[in-house]
């Protein structure tokens, strides 16, 4: 009880403080920095570099300088590292990972003219604003050619850990691949890594070995699309074009772009017109999301089916999930002819039928 | 001029300031020579360090904060490492503190503070130190080595603080994501009023306060360090050899738990698997450096806080990747090494004879 209160109470402090500093809060302004922090080192493929594209985009755009810092861990570090940018007076900071959610959050509440951005969580105040992409339209397109590509029916997903995000995507592959391929399976190994590519290839070994012929993944290492590549299987990729780590087996990849959203976010700030309290999820309309372009191998039957399906989602008409969706124990979960909400999207914990795996 | 190698009679008494010193120049000079090649303010670089370690008072707030988990992980090790029994296992044992603290916050949310955090302090240290007592046990009863079952113990107590978090302990609204419930107030340790800092502090200083004198004052530190000699030296002086054994590494894992105690209820307020970052591990370092003396501990402790504190600085401003404070780090700890040997050795000019 004496939480909420308290809650309540700083909820009016910031509002008290931004109606005082309303004038000067996000005045518009003609050159500003914007920071990043990211979780992994950036290296040349997966989610960090696939933020860090999205920074070089706006440091293209005139009068924007940035600045980031990587392999920040989540925790204490990463609150000092937010910290020690909005002191230096960035305008703009973007915390590209979940675990910075309540760092942000605190040192929001001590630099109350600085615009935060945080990615992929859902808390919000005055002056942070969430945003993040709907992957699982990309992963969706993914499915429908691992689920066209397989012989034995059997796909691995190599997935890091069972939190909604990566579920929401293992699910919409599922159904991307039962959409061409009423049969398939889809075998789920979690690593509890992001970022680990021994562990992570030796999962998708395992995956092969109990008879998957395509390896899909939810990491940010390439560890799986070289498993793939040595035994001679097919391979879907995700954060970045991942063809280059496996050209032979590399069918596509559920890609991030973040750099339209990055733009408008600048443009925002710039302007003064940035908000906070806002979520921001788009999809394939805008351009936030993509896959990659296809391999040599995949036959132009496939390439019509999943252009066919990509051009619904770019007009804005989510076919994703589309009821009748069953979940594992075959009870129905979101009913014939509705939607899901984008509320039990982001809290999805359970796996949709087809899928071999628990969610724990 | 031929120089020939000779060992001291006495240590170098100020060796370890002069090797330190040195190793240190050396490796901001390999670093700066490191960023001149990529084309960045060398000199600059090293003012950007310094300026994000000691430059300003958020800076020493940031390092004393960040030598917290350090100094009690390894002020713990090194109590194990005087009698020379190898607790690798500081980061499994941290784990289990937090465990413990966290069971507590979570048990009794109504509790007032002044009951509770003792009570979570208490569950710290008890689990803490048993998880330290298995691999103590096993050395005792089957002779197992404990460099090896301290350190398998880490990964099982890391994959049991993820079970819990990702299972019965998971916040409800937290959408799926892996993190306990926010403790309630009176479990949170206390910012100390005026700064950044928090009460975790006073424990560092009182701990380490204790096992200075404990080691130095009391027999059964004497004996301790005569144990450490091997068990038949131990039983030859009829020391209780099993039970020293014990009891270094309980009071080992119970250091470590309140580590990690500190961190989930003073830094993050609730329990996440991001607090398992390594302090563990860097506390073995640090309690070699420092020599196993709890005040020069706090010292390296500190100093391996701010270099990393103010490495971040050096790559936000110079945009140099993380690796780079991991190069420093290593360079720092390798040239240290190397200056061990003048502890033992000097170098003498070789006299030619004329025959």
């Amino acid at each position: 009880m004496s939480t909420t209160l308290k809650r309540f109470a700083l909820l009016f402090a910031v509002a008290a403080a931004a109606v005082l500093t309303a004038g000067s809060a996000f005045a518009a302004k003609d050159e500003i920095t914007a920071g990043f922090v990211y979780v992994s080192p950036i290296g040349d493929a997966g989610y960090s570099y696939a933020h860090d594209q999205g920074r070089k985009a706006i440091a293209a755009m005139p009068g924007v300088k940035t600045y980031y810092a990587e392999a920040v861990p989540e925790g204490a570090d990463s609150e000092r590292v937010i910290m020690n940018m909005a002191r230096k007076g960035y305008d703009v900071i973007f915390t590209t990972s979940f675990g910075y959610m309540d760092p942000t959050l605190k040192v929001a509440r001590k630099f109350p003219n600085v615009a935060f951005m945080h990615c992929s969580g859902f808390k919000t105040a005055e002056n942070v604003s969430n945003y993040f992409g709907r992957m699982y339209q990309a992963r969706y397109l993914t499915g429908i050619v691992a689920g066209a590509m397989t012989k034995s029916n059997v796909i691995g997903y190599v997935a890091a850990f069972p939190i909604p995000e990566v579920i929401r995507g293992i699910n919409a592959f599922t159904l991307g691949a039962q959409s061409v391929n009423p049969k398939v399976q889809v075998r789920v190994v979690w690593t509890k890594t992001w970022y680990d590519p021994a562990l992570e290839k030796d999962a998708a070994k395992g995956l092969l070995d109990v008879g998957c012929d395509i390896i899909a993944q939810h990491q940010d290492s390439p560890g799986p699309q070289e498993a793939a590549e040595e035994a001679g299987v097919y391979s879907i990729g995700y954060n970045s074009d991942m063809s280059k780590f496996a050209p032979k087996s590399c069918l596509t990849s559920a890609v991030w772009n973040w750099a339209p959203l990055y733009e408008e976010t600048v443009k925002e700030v710039k302007a003064g017109t940035w908000k906070g309290n806002q979520s921001l999820w788009w999809g394939m309309e805008k351009d936030a999301v993509d896959i990659a372009p296809f391999g040599p191998m995949v036959p132009e039957d496939v390439r019509e089916k999943v252009q066919a399906k990509k051009a619904q989602l770019k007009k804005g008409d989510d076919v994703v999930f589309v009821g009748p969706v069953k979940d594992q124990s075959g009870a129905v979960r979101i009913a014939e002819g509705t939607k899901a909400a984008d509320k039990e999207l982001l809290g999805m914990t359970w796996f949709v039928q087809g899928v071999v795996g628990t969610t724990e | 001029m031929p120089l020939k190698i000779v060992k001291r009679d006495e240590p170098w008494s100020w060796g370890a300031l002069v090797i330190f010193l040195g190793a240190l120049t050396f490796s901001l000079g390999v670093c700066a020579l490191l960023l001149a090649l990529q084309g960045k303010p060398a000199l600059h670089g090293v003012e950007l360090l310094w300026e994000g370690s000691f430059g300003h008072l958020w800076a020493l707030e940031d390092a004393l904060l960040k030598a917290v988990p350090i100094f009690l992980c390894s002020l713990g090790v090194a109590v194990a490492f005087r009698m020379q029994i190898w607790n690798i296992g500081a980061e499994g044992q941290f784990a289990l503190g937090a465990i413990g603290g966290t069971w507590m916050a979570l048990s009794f949310p109504n509790l007032p503070g002044v009951v509770l955090l003792p009570l979570m302090f208490l569950m710290a240290a008890v689990l803490g130190a048993l998880w330290a007592l298995i691999p103590a046990w096993l050395r005792l009863r089957l002779k197992v080595n404990e460099i090896i079952s301290t350190l398998m113990l880490n990964y099982v107590a890391i994959l049991l603080l993820d079970y819990l978090v990702f299972g019965v302990w998971k916040d409800p609204s937290s959408f799926g994501f892996p993190v306990t419930p926010e403790f309630t107030p009176s479990a949170v340790i206390d910012g100390i009023a005026g700064t950044r800092m928090h009460w975790g502090l006073a424990v560092c200083a009182v701990s380490g306060f204790v096992v200075w004198g404990f080691m130095r004052y009391t027999r059964l530190g004497y004996e301790l360090k005569v144990g450490g000699e091997g068990r038949r030296v131990a039983t030859y002086a009829k020391l209780p050899y099993d039970f020293l054994v014990l009891l270094v590494m309980g009071a080992s894992g119970a250091l470590a738990g309140w580590a990690g105690l500190i961190e989930a209820s003073a830094v993050d307020g609730r329990l996440q698997p991001s607090i398992m970052v390594g302090y563990g591990y860097t506390a073995i370092i640090v309690a070699w450096l420092a020599r196993l003396q709890p005040l020069s501990i706090a010292v390296a402790s500190f100093l391996l806080a701010a270099l990393r504190v103010g490495v971040e600085n050096l790559q936000l401003e110079l945009q140099v990747p993380a690796a780079f404070g991991h190069i420093l780090e290593g360079l720092l700890l390798l040239f240290i090494l190397a200056g061990q040997f003048l502890q033992t050795y000097r170098f003498q000019v070789k006299k030619t004879r004329n025959t």
